[in-house]
């Protein structure tokens, strides 16, 4: 492929922080490399604002390799930028020609606050996963993993709904700024496996429960989550959560439901 | 936790959505049925028995009260959903290419929901209302196959009820395969099945409600 240099215009958001209204700056950068990702072309332009006595424009990062889902940047009208099943982090700067004018804007939900700049709070994930996302263990020691026998297809659906990073691309793209898919898989992925099968009903209605009191929107279906999940979250999840809530409603639920 | 609170989450409105939805979608295939009598061109007669039949038969006055309350419950949860939704991000992006990731039918639900709760008003004043009127107060039942023939040759009634059925495809498409996701049906081994009728269904039951008034107009029946 062809290396080359670019220069490009970036219209970024600017917010100091929660409780005040951000705006839109617009930033140049010379000699962007086609081989940068999009997060070392912010470091270029973060070193080249310390130099200039500016204020660095702060973004979420950490392992730079796709797998934490920190990098949550709304990129040209899309989460994690246009690629498909990537992050930021994935998206490199051969994406772009000399000349281009980039909007980014932090994830958007009224659950996802700003903190920030371009770094959004999604401690709501974190509650949803507490209120059901685990399973309770309460004595002894862990059962040998191969000691429970499991249907390859189950192991393989479970696996690919744990796949998930919790990064908030699905609710960054939700028109409704849903967080449907990302629920799904949590629920999933233990709602496959026998060790998930007594919390099942308490699960779902717990972490729907959290799901709607953070301030998601409902799910209807677009799927555009699916669209735009760096790791390939099926819709087929969000089906299998709706059977194991009508499941739940069915049996009435438990004691333990909030 | 009791049914009220089941059905009174995110999910639970969903299931709502999906029931109300199924039920009009079974609505429609009789609607349509019914309807399509008047394309043996007998001047109303086939039409004329079921038409008497549905108007008349107590059973079927008893679901009519049911299609109402599920129509209305549909309407109403949708509006209240589709201003939930909505307003779940108030701050919005400056820059948002939906269209790369989803359909635009899927976002525009309430949309085209609303276009056809306009429809039904007129369609409902000019049709149901007053035959159930004039069984109740009046002296009987209408003609509805006269009063169709005679209304449908106003081509700016006709030009709104193709309108209409061209809103009702486009719900459907979404709809169709929506409800039976919300269900947990759209598996991905069935997705694909479910998808597919939808779209003929989509096409197909509206498609024959716009051919009544296009018929009239153009005089293929009398």
């Amino acid at each position: 492929m062809e290396h080359y240099n670019m220069n490009l215009t970036l219209k970024v958001w600017k917010q100091k922080n929660k409780n005040q209204q951000g705006h839109f700056e617009t930033f140049q950068v010379k000699n962007i490399s086609s081989e940068m990702s999009f997060l070392e072309m912010f470091d270029v332009l973060n070193e080249q604002l310390i130099a200039e006595g500016k204020e660095p424009i702060a973004f979420d990062h950490d392992c730079r390799e796709g797998i934490c889902g920190a990098c949550s940047m709304h990129i040209n009208g899309r989460a994690h930028g246009p690629w498909h099943h990537t992050t930021t982090c994935q998206l490199h700067m051969r994406e772009y020609k000399d000349g281009d004018t980039i909007v980014v804007e932090p994830f958007r939900a009224n659950a996802f606050p700003v903190i920030k700049d371009l770094v959004v709070d999604r401690s709501g994930f974190d509650r949803i996963i507490q209120a059901g996302g685990y399973i309770s263990v309460n004595t002894g020691n862990a059962v040998d993993a191969n000691a429970l026998p499991i249907e390859k297809h189950d192991a393989d659906e479970a696996f690919a709904a744990a796949a998930c990073i919790g990064c908030g691309a699905c609710v960054a793209a939700c028109p409704n700024a849903s967080a449907m898919l990302f629920t799904s898989a949590k629920v999933s992925h233990l709602a496959l496996l026998p060790q998930g099968d007594p919390e099942r009903s308490i699960r779902v209605e717990n972490m729907i429960r959290q799901h709607d009191k953070e301030g998601f929107g409902g799910c209807t279906n677009i799927g555009a989550c699916e669209a735009e999940c760096p790791k390939g979250i099926s819709l087929e999840n969000i089906a299998r959560l709706n059977r194991e809530y009508i499941a739940a409603t069915f049996r009435g639920g438990s004691k333990n439901s909030v | 936790m009791s049914w009220k609170s089941y059905f009174s989450t995110s999910v639970g409105k969903k299931l709502q959505m999906s029931l109300t939805g199924i039920f009009l979608i079974t609505f429609l295939v009789v609607h349509a049925y019914i309807n399509a009598q008047i394309f043996w061109n007998d001047g109303g007669v086939e039409f004329g028995h079921l038409a008497h039949f549905m108007g008349t038969n107590p059973v079927i006055r008893t679901i009519e009260i049911g299609l109402f309350a599920f129509l209305i419950l549909h309407v109403v949860q949708g509006l209240l959903l589709w201003s939930k939704n909505r307003g779940s991000r108030k701050s919005r992006y400056a820059v948002k290419k939906d269209s790369e990731t989803s359909k635009w039918y899927s976002r525009s639900m309430g949309l085209l929901g609303t276009l056809i709760l306009l429809f039904l008003i007129l369609h409902i004043s000019m049709f149901w209302a007053p035959n159930r009127g004039a069984q109740t107060f009046g002296d009987g039942e209408l003609d509805l196959y006269a009063m169709m023939r005679d209304e449908f040759q106003n081509v700016w009634i006709v030009i709104i009820y193709v309108l209409g059925c061209i809103s009702l495809a486009w719900h459907l498409v979404h709809g169709f395969y929506s409800a039976f996701q919300t269900l947990g049906l759209a598996t991905n081994r069935y997705k694909a099945m479910i998808k597919t009728v939808g779209v003929a269904f989509s096409i197909i039951v509206p498609l024959i409600f716009a051919l009544m008034p296009i018929a009239f107009y153009l005089k293929w029946i009398q």
